[in-house]
């Protein structure tokens, strides 16, 4: 049966399996080797104590998730990382989305022209674009702050270097191209005669876009929003250029365990953490998602 | 077909403000001719770009990233094609398995792979060098590489391979003259999404890059972390042009969008 199905041209003499194993060989052993074998040695990592006179012991105790789970610390410093996640996500969904459909529906030049704008700084360092936010609102010499104040709109600069707030709107900036490249491509697909019809059929513009629009694009959004979501919650240029030393989330924090306090069980135990959180989060949305997408189309 | 109305223009057009806003005023600022952050109200300098001149640490950051996204992705595509054609065309059990193995370092967050690599090449003597750069970046690009590659060759036409092996080709002739040249828009996109990757990539790098070997994001994220000067912008400048540049021959070559899918999430 698999000899059927199987299209490759064969060599006589060698087995059906071994030509394709071979050439699976080097990148499983990339994967195996370099991903695979880090991360689990991370998770023993997590186990180990450390002192700062002596190091990494070599014994494992469960000192580094104890000490995550009972100093509230941490537990602040995740809600803050997922709340900054959460928000981003919300304020995507809300730009990405119309935006994604008011240039789907764009005359010919128009069209091709603002979709690589909006797509291409995604191809854009994060550092230089997170460098801009911070030359906009950077205290009194941020660019927008300065202006405002010379007009006498302002009397104080708009705080935005280490604030949440802040956090948030530079990584929205981020993250808007991928829920607008997700969106993008179920509006592909998206039939212009269903509009049509139901615009022949007396349905107000608004009527149109709630009711058959929107239905149909929303597995676009949702699964935009899981990966703005997974790469918001790991964030870690933008959070530690804006945010500083002062606002911690949990990719800067594990950052300052590594190479500044160089507690590096404590900074494995709080990246595993993330990890296993944005995982629960996601495999979590998605069967909701497929659930209840499973039912509109039975 | 309907138009967009006002509402929808002016949406739109905040929507591009906010977009461009922090992209635009870094190039600006590039050019002031003063010795602080400000806009050039006093006529354009290009003082600050001849300042990258001194730093050469910028520099050889630079040359280093172009050789480390070069070296990654072509061993990235090297790897990628022989397990793209063995998951398109051969039949066995587990087959979606491998492919989900192969594409998984895109669902890890970077910080989490920094933290993982860092511990792992120092275990195994080889931190701080660029044979652990060129390690780390090849398995984080490897996803990109190998999804475009799969995607044009699970469509691949048989009849053709066919023929040329009735006409007596085989095995290295085959591949060359009839194979890559199929599957080769795919491998060609796959190489550029792994270099861009490569090239921008900071979350990971910044945890084993060591003062011997970096690259020219990381660079600018420690300089930055010190302080914002007209020096780091107009370096970002610089990195935007270039960019942006890459950007108009990828739009013309193959289509921004069409190449941007390959991308579906994976970089932070």
């Amino acid at each position: 049966m698999s000899a059927l199905a199987d299209t490759a041209p064969r060599r006589a003499g060698m087995p059906g399996w071994l030509a394709p194993a071979l050439m699976l060989l080097p990148a499983m052993l990339l994967v195996v080797g370099v991903v695979l074998v880090p991360l689990a040695l991370t998770a023993l990592l997590s186990f180990h104590s450390f002192s700062s006179s002596t190091g990494i012991s070599a014994g494992y105790a469960l000192e580094n998730w104890a000490e995550i789970a009972g100093d509230p610390y941490y537990a602040e410093m995740f809600l803050r990382t997922f709340r900054i996640a959460g928000v981003v996500t919300l304020a995507c969904c809300l730009i990405g989305a119309p935006e994604a459909y008011i240039i789907h529906r764009m005359r010919a030049p128009w069209k091709g022209i603002f979709l690589v704008v909006t797509l291409g700084p995604l191809l854009i360092s994060v550092v230089a674009r997170t460098l801009g936010w911070a030359l906009l609102f950077g205290g009194r010499n941020g660019v927008v702050n300065k202006a405002l104040m010379d007009l006498g709109i302002l009397s104080q600069p708009i705080p935005f270097m280490f604030t949440e707030g802040g956090v948030m709107v530079a990584l929205t900036h981020v993250m808007v191209p991928f829920m607008v490249l997700s969106v993008w491509a179920v509006l592909q697909r998206l039939d212009p005669r269903a509009e049509n019809a139901a615009a022949s059929l007396g349905a107000s513009q608004f009527t149109v876009l709630t009711r058959i629009v929107l239905p149909q694009v929303m597995p676009g959004i949702l699964s935009g929003a899981i990966i703005v979501f997974a790469l918001s919650a790991s964030a870690f240029a933008t959070p530690a250029i804006i945010g500083g030393r002062r606002l911690k989330v949990a990719a800067t924090l594990a950052y300052d365990e590594f190479l500044n306090t160089l507690n590096w069980p404590l900074g494995a135990a709080v990246a595993l953490l993330l990890l296993v959180a944005i995982a629960a989060i996601v495999i979590g949305c998605n069967a909701l998602v497929e659930r209840h997408y499973s039912k509109v189309f039975q | 077909m309907s138009r967009n109305g006002p509402l929808a223009l002016l949406f739109h057009a905040l929507v591009m403000l906010f977009m461009l806003a922090p992209i635009v005023i870094v190039c600006v600022v590039a050019f002031t001719p003063e010795g602080f952050l400000s806009l050039p109200t006093n006529g354009l300098s290009l003082r600050w770009f001849k300042a990258i001149a001194g730093y050469p640490e910028f520099v050889s950051a630079f040359r280093d990233s172009l050789w480390l996204a070069a070296l990654s992705s072509v061993i990235a595509v090297g790897v990628s094609v022989p397990a793209a054609l063995a998951v398109a065309r051969h039949r066995f059990p587990g087959r979606e398995a491998v492919s989900a193995f192969i594409l998984s370092p895109l669902m890890i967050p970077h910080v989490v792979l920094g933290v993982a690599f860092l511990r792992f090449f120092t275990q195994i003597g080889v931190g701080g060098s660029m044979v652990s750069l060129v390690l780390a970046h090849v398995v984080i690009v490897l996803p990109f590489a190998f999804r475009l590659t799969l995607s044009t060759a699970t469509g691949l036409d048989r009849s053709l391979e066919q023929a040329a092996v009735s006409l007596g080709a085989s095995g290295a002739t085959l591949f060359r003259r009839v194979t890559l040249p199929l599957i080769l828009p795919g491998v060609v996109s796959g190489l550029v999404l792994a270099f861009i990757n490569s090239f921008d990539e900071v979350t990971m790098t910044v945890f084993i890059a060591a003062p011997g070997a970096t690259t020219l994001p990381v660079r600018m994220f420690l300089y930055i972390q010190d302080n914002i000067d007209p020096l780091v912008t107009s370096v970002s400048a610089v990195v935007i042009a270039l960019t942006v540049v890459v950007m108009a021959l990828i739009e013309k070559l193959f289509g921004l969008e069409r190449l941007l899918a390959g991308e579906g999430g994976g970089r932070s």
